[in-house]
């Protein structure tokens, strides 16, 4: 079973803070990660791996340091590991990152691709179907179990607003994968060592099309544009409650019911 | 396109440095400098006090595809499960409306599955047309032949803004639709309008895990697509006598590698409560330890309201999961929340700010809460969660 696993190295938000002065980003301190969804998918590949046998290759878009992340998953288990990197990618929205990954992915051959349901940093959840549709493949998001991995198709638990579905799909496929699936191991001693000696193959536009997709990839070949950013604002009618902390709940509780019955 | 710092009227604050979420701006020689890891994403631009950072144009930069002008009329995609409308359908409705006469044009809907009443009931809901597709195929969620059919769909009728909800069917079907067309799709978006001056959608979503907003653009390609975060934009206006007219789709070659097994409901009482609850009291990790719940949950019957949570009070296991309100876990909007020693992290407030009124009780009168708050009362939880119980049961025995 040929698994590719994609990853993508991301700030860790939930330690991003805004300064209220400047309105703007607090990086300092901030570590970068493998977006912590798609340690899922790479735990659920190697898992298939140990199944079924075959090689797992783990895959990033990125500037040269997300080479980090890469290490990270051989420490993990996984066998080779690719870097996508180009100046001509940056500035890459869904779009143009699908179409990358999808030359990359065409290039390296595959059963299943997997990858986490969407990463912290954009939130889009938007690459892996994207990829798939470029890959004239099917895909089924939001993977919460695998049932069953055959020769020629799979069987997984699809999560939804009411429940789960189980959906079955014939190979090669792209999954996308929640926090459910499964508990991620630790790097092994083994894994640490390989890490530092891993092999880190690079795939630049050339290896994956060269001058005939330049129109496709980084912030050409990206449909959206941001417009600008800005921080989260509220609107807020404030209304002060005055007196001791006893007549300030007296005025709410009098408000609460009143807008209850309203 | 490129962003360049015009070096004579960089005035050497380093205000653009600390603005920049991917570290790509350096000084050099005194002055500030944008690296190679610039994703265009023009936060600095807006910090700039000089005006010194700008755009510039470079040979092959996208432009507009010829036949733009070409595409009229704004569509919502109509997501049913089991033949039930789903809620957020109706949002889209009343977002899309608004994109609609803003535009001067059309509002339809995309209904797959179901039958003619709930294609009807659409028509109620404020949709001039509805495009009804009824091939068996669609009564379940399948992400191939739900976007086979709306790609067809678009490139025959070449609508210019297309919505969908950001739900598990939404955001993974449409994406392999805006694939296929070439075009943009904005995920998850919080806000819609139209710019006065060009027509372009301006889509608002929250990224950075809620930490910043961006308004993103599809100048050049269309349809202009989003999925639209449920439980934030205001329903349609329901009008019984509204006409309407539905256009039967006779789906072909419509084919699918994915199968629908089984469908197994397990969304808790409480998950459905909450998203649907007119008032909501939550705890946060203020609350202290997991008895505190106890005064929460009286105060929401008292209220005939639901019990929520932040983030911080589901990992210590004071409650469960399908208890929490926030990035994570569910969006909510109520008329009244009550948040409980919850300090406010954005992670938490982009589920519930939308709430028409929150009160937030804290003892860190700094707590970012109080700003998103109507109500604020500074202190102890457990001194004022009794008094309001009390109250709140005196004037209801009364």
């Amino acid at each position: 079973m040929r698994i590719i696993v994609f990853i993508k190295q991301v700030p860790d938000t939930a330690e991003v803070k805004i300064n209220p002065e400047t309105n703007t980003l607090v990086r300092e301190g901030v570590p970068s990660i493998i977006n912590p969804y798609d340690v899922h998918a790479l735990e659920a590949a190697l898992q298939i791996r140990e199944q079924k046998g075959g090689k797992v290759t783990v895959l990033t878009m990125g500037p040269p340091q997300a080479e980090e992340v890469l290490r990270e998953a051989v420490s993990l288990g996984a066998d080779e590991v690719y870097l996508v990197s180009d100046r001509a990618f940056a500035g890459a929205d869904t779009w143009a990152t699908s179409y990358a990954l999808y030359r990359a992915a065409e290039k390296i051959g595959f059963d299943i691709i997997l990858c986490g349901k969407q990463a912290i940093d954009g939130d889009t959840a938007q690459v892996g179907p994207e990829t798939a549709e470029f890959l004239n493949i099917p895909h089924i998001s939001y993977i919460r179990k695998v049932e069953e991995v055959g020769d020629n198709s799979i069987k997984v638990q699809r999560l939804m607003d009411d429940g789960y579905d189980v959906v079955e799909s014939s190979l090669p496929v792209l999954l996308t994968v929640v926090k459910e699936l499964n508990t991620p191991r630790l790097p092994s001693l083994k894994g640490k060592m390989a890490a530092k000696k891993a092999v880190i193959n690079k795939l630049n536009l050339d290896a994956i099309g060269g001058k005939d997709i330049e129109m496709n990839v980084g912030l050409k070949g990206s449909p959206t544009q941001v417009k600008n950013i800005f921080a989260p604002q509220s609107q807020v009618q404030k209304r002060e409650l005055t007196g001791t902390v006893e007549e300030q709940i007296a005025t709410l509780c009098q408000d609460l019911r009143r807008i209850k019955c309203a | 396109m490129r962003i360049v710092v015009t070096t004579e009227n960089c005035i050497s604050c380093g205000v653009c440095v600390d603005s920049c979420p991917f570290a790509s701006i350096e000084m050099r020689d005194d002055k500030a400098f944008i690296t190679e890891n610039c994703q265009f994403c023009k936060a600095c631009m807006s910090v700039c006090p000089a005006g010194a950072i700008v755009e510039q144009a470079e040979e092959g930069d996208s432009k507009p595809a010829a036949d733009i002008s070409d595409y009229k009329g704004v569509w919502v995609f109509a997501e049913q499960r089991d033949g039930k409308i789903a809620g957020v359908s109706y949002e889209l409705l009343g977002a899309g409306r608004r994109l609609a006469d803003a535009r001067g044009t059309d509002l339809s809907a995309v209904l797959m599955g179901a039958g003619e009443e709930q294609a009807q009931e659409l028509i109620k809901w404020g949709a001039d047309k509805v495009y009804h597709c009824a091939d068996p195929l669609l009564d379940k969620f399948n992400d191939e032949p739900y976007s086979q059919e709306m790609i067809t769909l678009i490139q025959k009728y070449k609508p210019e803004i297309v919505l969908a909800g950001a739900t598990p069917i939404g955001r993974s079907f449409v994406p392999r639709v805006a694939a296929r067309l070439r075009t943009g799709l904005t995920a998850d978006c919080t806000s819609l309008e139209i710019d006065k001056e060009s027509g372009y959608l301006l889509q608002v979503r929250p990224a950075f895990g809620g930490n910043i907003m961006a308004t993103i653009l599809c100048p050049n390609h269309r349809p202009q697509i989003a999925t639209v975060r449920p439980r934030v934009m205001k329903r349609a206006e329901f009008n019984e006598s509204k006409k309407g007219e539905i256009i039967n789709v006779n789906s072909a070659n419509l084919s699918s590698r994915t199968k629908v097994l089984d469908t197994v409901k397990e969304a808790s009482e409480c998950m459905l409560n909450l998203q649907e609850a007119e008032i909501i009291v939550s705890g946060g990790r203020g609350m202290g330890e997991p008895k505190g719940f106890k005064l929460i949950e009286e105060l929401a019957e008292l209220l005939d309201g639901a019990v929520g949570a932040s983030r911080a009070a589901v990992d210590e296991g004071w409650i469960p999961y399908s208890h929490q309100v926030g990035q994570t876990g569910k969006t909510v909007c109520p008329k009244i929340y009550v948040a409980c020693g919850i300090s406010g992290a954005v992670q938490h407030l982009v589920g519930m700010q939308s709430s028409d009124i929150i009160i937030a009780i804290n003892k860190n009168p700094d707590a970012p809460i109080f700003g998103v708050a109507t109500y604020g009362i500074v202190g102890d939880v457990y001194e004022i969660l009794p008094m309001m119980i009390k109250q709140l049961k005196e004037a209801k025995e009364a």
